[in-house]
């Protein structure tokens, strides 16, 4: 049996059903990311394993024992808040202290662990200061050292990063992972940022409205969305999915089996720019943005239909030129009506 | 000559600022140096600190600092319990949590002179009293606050006055506390006791210091509610320095010596300032 094990929960609040039944098992030591757009309910999910919130129905069952109804402090988790949620009368060493101190824990081994953890974290030096008279980099810091020193069977994170800014948040990411890799702990962590989650996870977790909607390691979601809402989640840009009618052409380049009303998806990588009067599809550039490493063109086809298309090449070409576009079959996703994948025929 | 036009300026109501403050003091600092009776207009002159000493050794000046500062002390510790304890009870959400939180307030709306009034008759009263009535009930025989704990009375009748005051400053600060700390706290394991102790009490600490110190400046001077119930009395049981300088003033008809009670008031109020701040003005650095 798996290490952290989640049987049918679901969560309303008030008239509002916001986790819809999910079943989800989590082995030791792996890294799960919960990404999903705002509202889907990928912190309720974790405030449920949490214990901040109790589940409706269902069960929690964690390295066996059944968790559900054991209030916070007993499940053996320890959770990093958005706001690190640090005490803010206490110093660093308190903080970290805190919940070893409320268990009663012997002093010596108190000072020995919130130490060791403070070595992990480069915190040493600032033991002895208060969360205000820190950097938001180090107050996250304190606020994993806090959970590292409980030594607990999961670490939860809720957005943990998203008070950082960008430089710090790229620099936090990778300490997160080797912390993880030297740790081997078993984490959760809820994001909305879907780099944080590619980079991060073993494997991610796709909710949307309460519903899981994929499970699998990064490049899988990426490369075989299960339906047209993980397809146009994961990644940016975003993958262009066009619906067949609007553009017959691409019933004719890959022979696909896109049922009537179906929708064709295209990574932007796999559209490649021709010269004009090649490609089986003519198109008009709208828009170039030059990243340097990569440059993305923005195109309208002649049926009107916007695509996007990505390139390590620089691209010389001015807005309004024509060009023409040749699609890449073998990469092409095909969806039904109702958005669900019919054929993913590219092989990883 | 670029700050000589602003200065100009606002001199105007700098000016009417200082005259404001200066005249009044000066005018204290004059007839409490002078012999100034109403009763005796004839006798006049300086006197230099004569005043200080009628005023310092009247026989009720002792009783009378020592009620200044026993009021004011048990006002500012039940109001900040009190206040405390009704801000953590009304900050979880039930229904009809603003109609509790208007009436708790309410009390404030209330001048002195009434609630004086209102506890002296409605409540205190040994015959027709609501206590009295209590007391009865039980079978036990009504109590005469007024004039049985004369003091007691007035610390209860200001500290209902002032409870809502302290309740309002709380449960405002109250509202700013972090709901991801107190989470952070609970899976950590704290119970309600500890989070009150660890968290609650020290995010309140800037607001009891606020408190504390508005109360002081208020209290020291507590005359209405005296002056409505017990007028001092009995004796000079419920007389504070702010009571007895008005018993100087108007039953002594004593400018002069009333005078030199009100300097001493000032620097009473400045030494307990200095103590409070020094205990409590550490808050508000943070």
């Amino acid at each position: 049996m798996s290490y952290l094990q989640l049987n049918r929960i679901e969560k309303s609040f008030g008239a509002q059903r916001v986790i819809k039944g999910v079943d989800l098992s989590i082995n030791k030591g792996e890294f799960v990311v919960f990404v999903g757009p705002s509202g889907c309910g990928k912190s309720t999910l974790l405030r449920l394993i949490a214990g901040l919130e109790n589940v409706d129905t269902g069960s929690i069952h964690l390295d066996g024992r059944e968790i559900t109804d054991l209030p916070s402090s007993k499940r053996d988790l320890a959770m990093v808040f958005q706001s690190y949620a640090l005490y803010p009368h206490m110093s660093v060493y308190e903080n970290m202290s805190f919940a070893l101190k409320l268990a009663k824990a012997d002093p010596a081994v108190i000072k020995e662990k919130v130490e060791r953890a403070a070595q992990i974290l480069n915190l040493t030096q600032y033991l002895q200061r208060t969360p205000k008279e820190l950097s938001g980099g180090q107050r996250q810091r304190v606020a994993i050292g806090r959970a590292i020193v409980r030594a607990p069977k999961v670490f939860l994170f809720d957005e943990p990063l998203s008070n950082l800014d960008a430089a710090l948040r790229g620099q936090t990411r990778i300490e997160i992972a080797k912390l993880h890799r030297d740790l081997d702990a078993t984490t959760i962590y809820v994001t909305h940022d879907q780099v944080e989650a590619m980079t991060l996870a073993d494997r991610v977790v796709v909710l949307r409205e309460g519903v899981i909607e994929q499970v699998g390691t990064p490049l899988e979601l990426y490369d075989r969305p299960a339906n047209q809402f993980v397809a146009q989640f994961i990644g940016t840009p975003q993958m262009n999915v066009v619906s067949v009618a609007k553009l017959p052409a691409l019933e004719t380049i890959a022979a696909l089996k896109a049922p009537a009303g179906g929708y064709v998806g295209l990574r932007p990588e796999s559209v490649k720019l021709v010269h004009e009067g090649d490609g089986q599809i003519r198109a008009k550039v709208d828009l170039v943005e030059a990243l340097g490493a990569e440059t993305l063109i923005y195109v309208t086809t002649e049926q009107g239909v916007p695509l996007v298309a990505r390139q390590t090449e620089r691209c010389h070409l001015d807005v309004g030129a024509g060009v023409g576009i040749d699609v890449d079959a073998e990469v092409a996703h095909v969806f039904d009506a109702q958005g669900r994948v019919v054929s993913a025929s590219q092989a990883a | 000559m670029k700050r000589l036009l602003p200065r100009v300026l606002m001199a105007p109501a700098v000016l009417t600022l200082f005259l404001w403050m200066i005249v009044p003091l000066l005018m204290t600092i004059y007839f409490s140096v002078i012999r100034y009776n109403l009763m005796q207009p004839d006798q006049s002159g300086f006197v230099g600190l004569e005043n200080f000493e009628y005023f310092v050794t009247d026989p009720s000046f002792s009783t009378a600092v020592i009620n200044t500062l026993l009021l004011l002390g048990w006002v500012i510790v039940i109001t900040v319990v009190v206040g405390i304890a009704i801000a953590l009870l009304t900050d979880e959400p039930f229904p009809g949590r603003n109609i509790v939180r208007i009436l708790l307030i309410s009390p404030f709306f209330i001048m002195p002179t009434v609630n004086a009034l209102l506890w002296k008759h409605m409540m205190m009263n040994p015959i027709y009293g609501v206590l009295a009535q209590v007391w009865a009930f039980f079978g036990a025989a009504p109590v005469d606050w007024l004039t049985d704990f004369p003091l007691f009375s007035i610390i209860v009748i200001v500290s209902w006055q002032w409870l809502p005051f302290a309740t309002l400053i709380f449960v405002t600060a109250l509202q700013s506390m972090n709901r991801e700390q107190l989470e952070a706290s609970r899976m950590d394991g704290a119970n309600y006791l500890q989070q009150l102790r660890y968290l609650y009490i020290p995010h309140l600490g800037r607001s009891v210091a606020v408190v504390v110190m508005i109360e002081m400046i208020f209290l020291l001077s507590v005359f209405a509610e005296i002056y409505t119930t017990t007028g001092g009395g009995p004796g000079d049981a419920s007389t504070n320095v702010a009571f007895l300088i008005f018993k100087q003033a108007l039953l002594g008809f004593d400018a002069g010596v009333a005078s030199a009670g009100a300097l001493f008031a000032v620097v009473l109020a400045n030494v307990a300032a200095v103590f409070l701040i020094r205990m409590v003005g550490k808050n508000l650095d943070k």
